[in-house]
């Protein structure tokens, strides 16, 4: 029970002792890529291993002889998603990071690196071949700035000890001890913190018009409804550091005076459900959650919502809608969500990494979040780097960070060392950004102007072999099949751009598409009801802005550049390879391919259904896809 | 504010739209209602500010010095876009449809030059639903403007229909798809009257009527309801509340109806009965407050979703019931019916009207006393398909003998009418107090406090049955005393009932027609129906005795 | 027609929540849980109890994707189509388990009940793509050959 400021501060230094006096830490990662790849297995192995051999010991006691306390703990996100299970092993500052660790090498790093003190090198992170002994040598690492991220991988995403032994609620502890709730709101609003949802709105500036409602009834709800494919940023903080995001959220209801918090999580992240929601139970038992909190008139409950399976309810009104039971339809504004929110009363609306940003700016103030970042746009942001790239995973950097830093430094350059084309930021929302843009600095404000939106962080990183309209064309299925049908450009518009899409891609397009997109585009950019409508069309316009060379080339040419629409794929034979087996001829479904035996055979394009049998069955390789 | 360069006041107009429409413009809306929350689907009133920012009026705040455009070359681009995207996935057979030449969409592409649709309709395509006797559902026709939801929720609390599905799948249906008549619908046709579309439309008796008119071995008799002589003249461009009863007698007539009766007369035999029979409860202090009766769709109502005090609704059956009863009693005597097959026809300005007369508890003996009910729309359409010129004709009188109304009769059709013609009862006249007690304005949810003698009357009027479910659930936790309640499920009362001609998009004054039945109150010598010598003379003969068979509820085992 | 324990159960799930209407989603929710899709009946059963009108439940529990109302199989594949997993082919993986199976866009579940196959647009494993989620475990870097192994892995389980 922490039910003062003293026992608050009592626990803490309870805590920071028992971290210390670990000999060794085994930090097995628990992020959801880990989890895939097998990192349960890898913990309960550490933790039998532990607890059998007779040098070491799980249990937390005082010392005895030479027992060695070593700490094997569940560890958010430690990063480099594709080269998991992910293992640390800590001992005082120094850290080694294994990568790729399978149930067989457990006992060899138990045996070398926890009760000895070598290293297992073939289980390095290398670089042109060097071995890299800690995360912090590991380049991709080595390069973030870790705010949101910094406890992610370091310690134990459960354990409220933990956390408080890493300085977890000292923020909140100052909050409400030495400064008022308008002091909270002055120094968030003078950091200049901007909402990393996707709009970036200033949140200093939503708390201040919320604290200034005249209803008391107030609620701070928390976005976790993270549905951009190809984003993870959110859940990896949710389920990586849970406490963190908590934090920030009872900070923000301290400023604004809010009794009541909602978090919703989308349905797909059910790691980030557990870890809440015990996160959340703990705090309650330990009575940081719930009435008089730390002894004081501070009252705040919180609350999990899980998202059913709708993209749209990422949008404020939908998802308030949605929490309170109904469909997730976006409402027009105003009122805003400021005046009018949940159940009717003023609300704060943040997503989740905006809110775990919040402990940091107030403990260490508004002048230093601004030392990062850039002027527009200050402190971090976390980006999901996917798509074919080197190294796939979780990174964080300073607002400002240049395109080419995160794709060649960070993320290693592209896979197989293709040739770099775009990457898609803002996922469905957002828009393309191009070679041209690779030495820019990225922030809300930079971005927008190449017509993307910085959204909530997917960075999905695209070579040559990637179509442009396809690309475009997934998107919009997706915008379509998200759509909650209530405004007619929405509903109807982004299913006519999708038919359009879906004519070009099977090699059907007419000329008079492109300007057709363009004109539904703008009809739907200007008049649909929320956000999320408004912005459906950018990946369209985005790629033809910049790729209206490949759009021209499905059109015109009957021709996809990158080789991927298989409407406009040509299988041909070539006569030098073919030995005239007929094989092809009998496998073809259209019977669209004749010739004669032991003579070069000919595939008749106009019957061919590009199904590619002709090649799957080719014993000689005779068949070329163009 | 400035509207395209004109300086526009405005006062206390919840948003920029109506600002725009009290300045004269009609600005195209598909889903904006007055009387309902602001939804924002349809798109078509987005404006354009002074520095090129679009927006939908309908939800935007007024505030001083905005400077709002309407019809710029961007938002004429816009909406036509819109209006074809809607065009491509609705049912195109204009020409056949219920609803041509009186269509919202229809007038609006016409309007905005929509000239070619350069998409195809690949909606799936669904069944009419046509399982309700009072309206018909066609889905391919609906733009999902969500305007018969919150009408069916929001001022009726019935929720029979909502959306469903999502994205381009997303629907108007009741709940799992089922038919409209397996759900909890009353059949009051509101959902009707804000479609701005043929998606829903009246489930027309007019063929069965002409049918019959032309045999020439029936003899078809109709009655006409109160409110309908205040909304007919609507569908002929007549000014909205015009009296036309005469003129609609001349054209039932010319169109083959033997005879043509005034409900009025129904009403006053309902007045006598409900105050009887409210009087009696009072004395005996029973299952009070008694509800009204009179409304189909409230009847229903109350008994699906207050079946507990469903024995507060008075025994007594509507005018039209009761009226139907007795004319069917009437025509037995082969003096009357002449040896023919006697068809008995009403014509009401409500589409749950053609359910109560399927509704074995408003029957005589287990028969069916009325054969159909025909709305105020279908008899309009039917003057017009005999190419009759309606504003021409020359009035006539209701036949004998039951052509004589008193105004408390026809006060019936608006909110508080029913009421206020049996206080004119219980006050033996109109005594000067009754207007003014409470029971008249068009406010959904009145009260009313009327004493008399040593009699001291305290009552509710309602309309609309979300305003009657808040008043239910207040009976229930007896935090109100009331004797007399009155509810009519359509707000204002029967004139606004969903078988009327639909008033334009909210530029006509709702209370024109509830003002054309009190002139018509004032224009009558007999204000009480007790005074009705008629109806006198019906009590002294046909009905002698036989009040209870005719005019009340049968009780029928379900 | 259900029998009694299905209410029961309802009850019981309707009792950890607050019978109000803004329960009606972590409800259903629950429900779905327990019996891998949303009966109809008890859907108008939860809304009867929560005091909302059956069309707005059906409103609500059809415009979010997670609710069925048709049973769906004791395994549940969702193939991952997020962005990551469609530029690294997602969709071959779709096609072969449709094969596999003998499923399509239109019918998601097998006629033994084993499998139901659908698409989800983001596991949040994206670093990992293509990934495919079983019930509740992800799996990650799959193929078109490794994820027909795997039905046919669980097949033969099912089939001891």
């Amino acid at each position: 029970m922490i039910g003062t400021r003293d026992e608050l501060l009592q626990s803490r230094a309870a805590a920071e002792s028992k971290l210390n006096s670990y000999d060794c830490r085994i930090l097995v990662c628990s992020g959801t890529g880990c989890i895939a790849t097998g990192s349960r297995k890898i913990y309960e192995i550490f933790r039998e291993l532990t607890q059998n051999a007779p040098q070491t010991t799980l249990e937390f006691a005082p010392h005895e002889g030479e027992t060695k306390q070593v700490g094997v703990k569940n560890t958010g996100c430690q990063g480099v998603c594709e080269l998991g299970p992910l293992v640390r092993i800590q001992k005082g500052n120094s850290v080694i990071q294994y990568i790729k660790v399978q149930p067989d090498d457990c006992s060899e790093i138990f045996e070398k690196s926890v009760i000895g003190d070598e290293i297992v090198e073939r289980l390095l992170y290398h670089v042109d071949e060097k071995p890299c002994k800690g995360p912090e040598d590991i380049p991709f690492i080595a390069k973030q700035t870790r705010i949101v991220l910094k406890n992610c991988g370091k310690y134990d995403a459960q354990s409220l000890e933990e956390y408080l032994a890493s300085g977890g609620f000292a923020a909140l502890e100052k909050a409400m001890f030495e400064l008022t709730p308008e002091q909270v709101i002055d120094e968030v609003d003078a950091s200049g913190l901007r909402g990393r949802g996707g709009g970036g709105f200033p949140a200093g500036r939503k708390w201040k018009q919320v604290a200034g409602q005249k209803v008391t009834e107030r609620y701070v709800v928390c976005n976790g409804d993270e549905g951009d494919p190809g984003a993870f940023m959110d859940g990896s903080v949710m389920e990586g550091d849970p406490y963190r995001m908590i934090e920030g959220m009872m900070i923000a209801a301290y400023a604004v005076k809010a009794q009541n918090g909602y978090i919703y999580v989308r349905a797909e992240y059910p790691n980030s459900v557990a870890r809440l929601t015990k996160a959340i139970h703990i705090l309650e038992e330990n009575g940081l959650l719930g009435d008089n909190i730390l002894g004081t008139d501070f009252c705040f409950h919180m609350h999990i919502n899980r998202g059913a399976g709708a993209f749209v309810c990422g949008e404020g009104s939908a998802l308030t809608a949605s929490i309170e039971g109904k469909r997730g339809m976006p409402r027009t504004k105003p009122p805003r969500t400021v005046d009018k929110g949940l159940w009717e009363r003023p609300t704060v609306l943040n997503n989740v990494e905006t809110f775990a940003n919040v402990p940091d700016i107030v403990m260490k103030g508004a002048k230093w979040f601004r030392t990062i970042g850039t002027e527009g746009s200050p402190g971090t942001k976390t980006f999901s780097l996917t798509g074919s790239i080197r190294n796939t995973g979780l990174i964080e950097v300073p607002m400002g960070t240049t395109l080419r830093e995160i794709i060649y430094e960070i993320g290693g350059g592209l896979k197989d060392d293709a040739v770099f084309k775009a990457v898609q930021t803002g996922g469905p929302s957002g828009g393309c950004l191009t070679t041209e843009h690779l030495d820019e600095p990225l922030d809300f404000d930079s971005i927008k102007k190449f017509g993307s939106i910085v959204g909530s962080g997917g960075l999905v990183v695209m070579d040559e072999n990637t179509c442009m309209v396809e690309v475009a064309r997934f998107f919009m299925s997706f915008t379509q099949r998200e759509s909650c049908g209530k405004c007619v450009p929405c509903r109807e518009g982004t299913k006519r751009m999708l038919e359009i899409l879906e004519r070009i891609v099977a090699g059907k397009g007419v000329p008079e598409d492109m300007d057709e997109l363009l004109e539904l585009a703008d009809t739907i950019q200007n008049t649909a009801l929320c956000g999320l409508g408004k912005s459906a069309p950018k990946p369209v316009v985005s790629t033809l802005r910049h790729f209206r060379d490949e759009y021209e080339a499905h059109i015109i040419e009957k021709r996809c550049p990158a080789g991927v629409c298989s409407g406009l794929k040509q299988y041909i034979i070539d006569p030098e390879k073919c030995k005239g087996c007929s094989k092809c001829a009998k496998n073809c479904p259209a019977g669209a391919i004749s010739g004669e035996i032991r003579s070069p055979y000919v595939i008749d394009q106009s019957k061919c259904l590009k199904c590619g049998a002709c090649l799957d069955n080719c014993a000689f390789n005779a068949i070329d896809v163009k | 504010m400035t509207i395209d360069g004109r300086q526009v006041t405005f006062t206390d107009e919840p948003n920029v739209l109506s600002v725009i429409r009290k300045a004269n413009i009609d600005i195209p809306t598909l889903c904006y209602m007055k009387d309902l929350p602001i939804y924002g689907a349809c798109r078509l009133c987005t404006v354009e500010d002074g520095r090129g920012r679009t927006f939908s009026s309908c939800s935007e705040t007024p505030r001083d010095g905005m400077e709002i455009y309407t019809s710029t070359p961007k938002l004429m681009r816009y909406r036509k876009m819109i209006l074809e995207l809607l065009l491509a996935s609705h049912c195109r057979d204009c020409t056949t449809c219920d609803k041509s030449g009186s269509c919202r969409l229809q007038e609006l592409c016409n309007r905005l030059g929509v000239n070619r649709v350069r998409f195809e309709n690949t909606k799936e395509q669904y069944e009419l639903d046509t399982s309700s006797p009072s309206i018909i559902r066609d889905p391919n026709k609906c733009v999902l403007c969500g305007n018969c939801v919150r009408v069916c929720e929001n001022i009726q609390g019935v929720n029979a229909i909502d959306f469903a599905y999502r994205g381009t799948d997303a629907m108007v249906t009741p709940a799992f798809n089922k038919k409209l008549a397996e759900t909890d619908c009353v059949n009051c046709g509101q959902c009707r009257v804000v479609c701005p579309t043929g998606a829903i439309t009246i489930h027309s008796n007019i063929d069965d009527v002409w049918d019959a008119l032309a045999d020439k071995d029936t003899k078809v008799i109709c009655q006409v309801a109160p409110a309908v002589r205040v909304g007919l003249g609507d569908a002929f461009g007549l000014p909205t509340g015009s009296n036309v009863f005469g003129q609609m007698v001349t054209a039932l007539h010319q169109l083959g109806f033997d005879q043509v009766y005034d409900t009025t007369y129904g009403a006053d035999l309902t007045v006598i009965e409900e105050a009887k029979e409210a009087v009696e409860r009072l004395n005996k202090n029973e299952n009070l407050p008694i509800f009204t009766s009179c409304c189909p769709a409230w009847v229903k109502f109350c008994q699906t979703r207050y079946p507990d005090l469903a024995g507060h609704l008075s025994t007594c059956r509507s005018p039209q019931q009761m009226f139907g009863a007795v004319l069917k009693e009437y025509f037995k005597d082969e003096t009357k019916n002449e040896g023919k097959k006697v068809v008995s026809v009403t014509i009401m300005p409500c589409t749950a009207k053609k359910d109560e007369i399927r509704r074995p508890t408003s029957w005589t003996n287990g028969e069916q006393d009325i054969d159909y009910a025909l709305t105020t729309t279908e008899v309009a359409a039917m003057i017009r398909r005999a190419g009759i010129k309606f504003e021409t004709l020359e009035e006539s009188k209701a036949d004998d003998p039951f052509e004589l109304g008193s105004g408390g009769g026809v006060i019936f059709g608006v909110t508080g009418g029913v009421t206020e013609a049996v206080l004119r009862w219980i006050g033996g006249g109109t005594d000067g107090t009754i207007s003014t007690c409470g029971v008249r304005g068009e406010e959904g949810m009145k009260e009313f406090t009327y004493k008399h003698g040593d009699l001291t009357l305290r009552g509710a009027v309602v309309s609309g049955l979300a305003n009657a479910a808040r008043l239910m659930d207040r009976i229930r936790a007896g935090e109100v005393d009331y004797q007399i309640v009155e509810v009519m499920a359509c707000p204002r009362g029967c004139v606004m009932g969903g078988g009327q001609p639909v008033m334009g998009v909210d530029t006509a004054p709702q209370t024109d027609r509830i003002n054309g039945l009190y002139n018509t109150d004032i224009s009558y010598e007999i204000k009480a129906s007790q005074d009705n010598p008629a109806v006198q003379a019906l009590y002294e003969g046909l009905l002698k005795g036989r009040e209870h068979e005719l005019l009340h509820c049968p009780k029928v085992e379900k | 027609m259900l029998d009694e324990t299905y209410y029961q159960k309802t009850d019981a799930i309707i009792a950890r929540h607050s019978c109000e209407p803004r329960s009606l989603i972590p409800i259903i929710q629950d429900i779905q849980a327990e019996y891998r899709y949303l009966p109809p009946e008890l859907l108008s059963y939860v809304a009867g109890k929560l005091g909302i009108s059956e069309s707005k439940a059906f409103s609500v529990a059809s415009f979010y994707e997670n609710f069925s109302f048709e049973a769906k199989g004791k395994y549940v594949i969702k193939i991952c189509d997020g962005t990551a997993c469609h530029v690294r082919k997602s969709a071959p993986i779709m096609e072969r388990l449709y094969k596999e199976l003998g499923l399509s866009k239109k019918k998601h579940t097998t006629d033994d009940q084993l499998f139901t196959l659908e698409t989800v647009s983001c596991l949040g494993a994206c670093g990992l793509a293509p990934a495919m989620m079983v019930n509740e475990q992800v799996h990650p870097k799959m193929t078109p050959d490794s994820a027909a192994e795997l039905v046919e892995k669980l097949r033969k389980e099912e089939s001891v």
